[in-house]
């Protein structure tokens, strides 16, 4: 029972893959939308970033001053300037835990 | 010209800092399933058949919280509608493939490897072989993926709750996306998606994850005309 829905799902997953490079040529798209489509990375993923920061495990708000919000910027800051992904992640997390094991602990 | 082997280990060598948030998530993942008491051998099948980082959370949660599988399906599939703009985004690198290449390089598209692999295909849009960097973007992630999620079922959550370690999913994210925090659109569009993910995180299906990304284009459509 479970494995049929996992079986659907899978199906369905693969044709939000495969639909877009296998069925559609890209003549199909005009050059408008090929000018917008340009921003699909700035137009996809704030939409995972901001809920991993701004709601917790229970769908909530978080507070202002949550440290997530901190390591986030932290994050920001260090990956503007750096331009390395490792430091960008260990900057963030290590930011954030600094906060809660060190400062809010 | 780069051998297909070069680009192959382009691909690899680009995606790999991102293991560093996709392998505890992983182990988190698998832990998870087992946890909310489904069989292990199916909390794995989902890291086979669908591939599918968070979905595949959503999908047991919804399941164990006494949700129709239809419902679960339905989750599924809206929250991984996100591929078919990575697809459009993609299909022009990879137009001269056969058919048959084009079906087999699909299952391989995720997150982090269209990330990747679309900054490289921006900057080397002469090679030949380029859909080898996005194999090698899309197999790097599928093997980390499968020994993740294995290891979180068979060994149970061992990495501490404490560590907050899903906190590294937004973070690698912000890592892909922070250099376009130079140009002026790029933050406007990113600001809408934001905003508007908090504003329909609500909305039935986990909708908002494909909501505010269309929002976030049309304000973009609507850029490109202002700047016109």
């Amino acid at each position: 029972m479970t494995l049929t829905a996992i079986i659907f799902a899978g199906i369905l997953t693969y044709f939000t893959r495969m639909t877009m490079i296998a069925l559609i040529s890209r003549d199909m798209l005009g050059d408008k939308i090929k000018a917008v489509l340009e921003y699909v990375p700035s137009a996809v993923f704030p939409a995972i970033i901001f809920p991993g920061i701004f709601i917790n495990d229970f769908g909530t708000f978080i507070e202002m001053n949550d440290p997530k919000i901190f390591g986030g910027l932290v994050a920001v800051i260090v990956g503007y300037f750096s331009k390395n992904i490792i430091a960008t992640i260990s900057a963030g997390l290590v930011s954030y835990w600094f906060l809660i094991f060190v400062v809010f602990s | 010209m780069l051998t297909k082997k070069q680009l192959f280990t382009r691909g690899m060598l680009d995606i790999s800092p991102h293991m560093l948030s996709v392998i505890p998530f992983g182990i988190i993942c698998g832990a998870i399933g087992v946890e909310l008491g489904f069989h292990p051998y199916l909390v794995y099948a989902m890291s086979f058949i669908i591939f599918g980082g968070a979905s595949q959370i959503v999908f047991l949660q919804l399941l164990s919280g006494g949700a129709s599988s239809l419902v679960a399906v339905a989750s599924v599939g809206i929250i991984n509608s996100r591929h078919l703009l990575y697809g459009a985004v993609l299909s022009e690198y990879l137009e001269k493939l056969s058919f048959i290449k084009k079906l087999l390089i699909s299952y391989v598209v995720v997150d982090q490897g269209f990330a990747e692999s679309n900054k490289f295909f921006k900057k080397n849009r002469g090679e030949e072989f380029l859909h080898f960097h996005l194999i090698g973007t899309g197999c790097t992630m599928w093997v980390c993926w499968q020994i993740a999620t294995l290891s979180g079922i068979v060994l149970g959550s061992f990495v501490p709750e404490e560590l907050g370690l899903k906190f590294a999913i937004p973070l690698t994210f912000i890592a892909i996306v922070v250099q376009d925090l130079k140009k002026l659109d790029h933050v406007i569009v990113m600001i809408t998606c934001g905003l508007s993910s908090l504003l329909f995180f609500d909305a039935p299906f986990k909708s908002y994850i494909i909501i505010s990304p269309i929002i976030a284009l049309f304000v973009a459509a609507l850029l490109l005309r202002l700047k016109k």
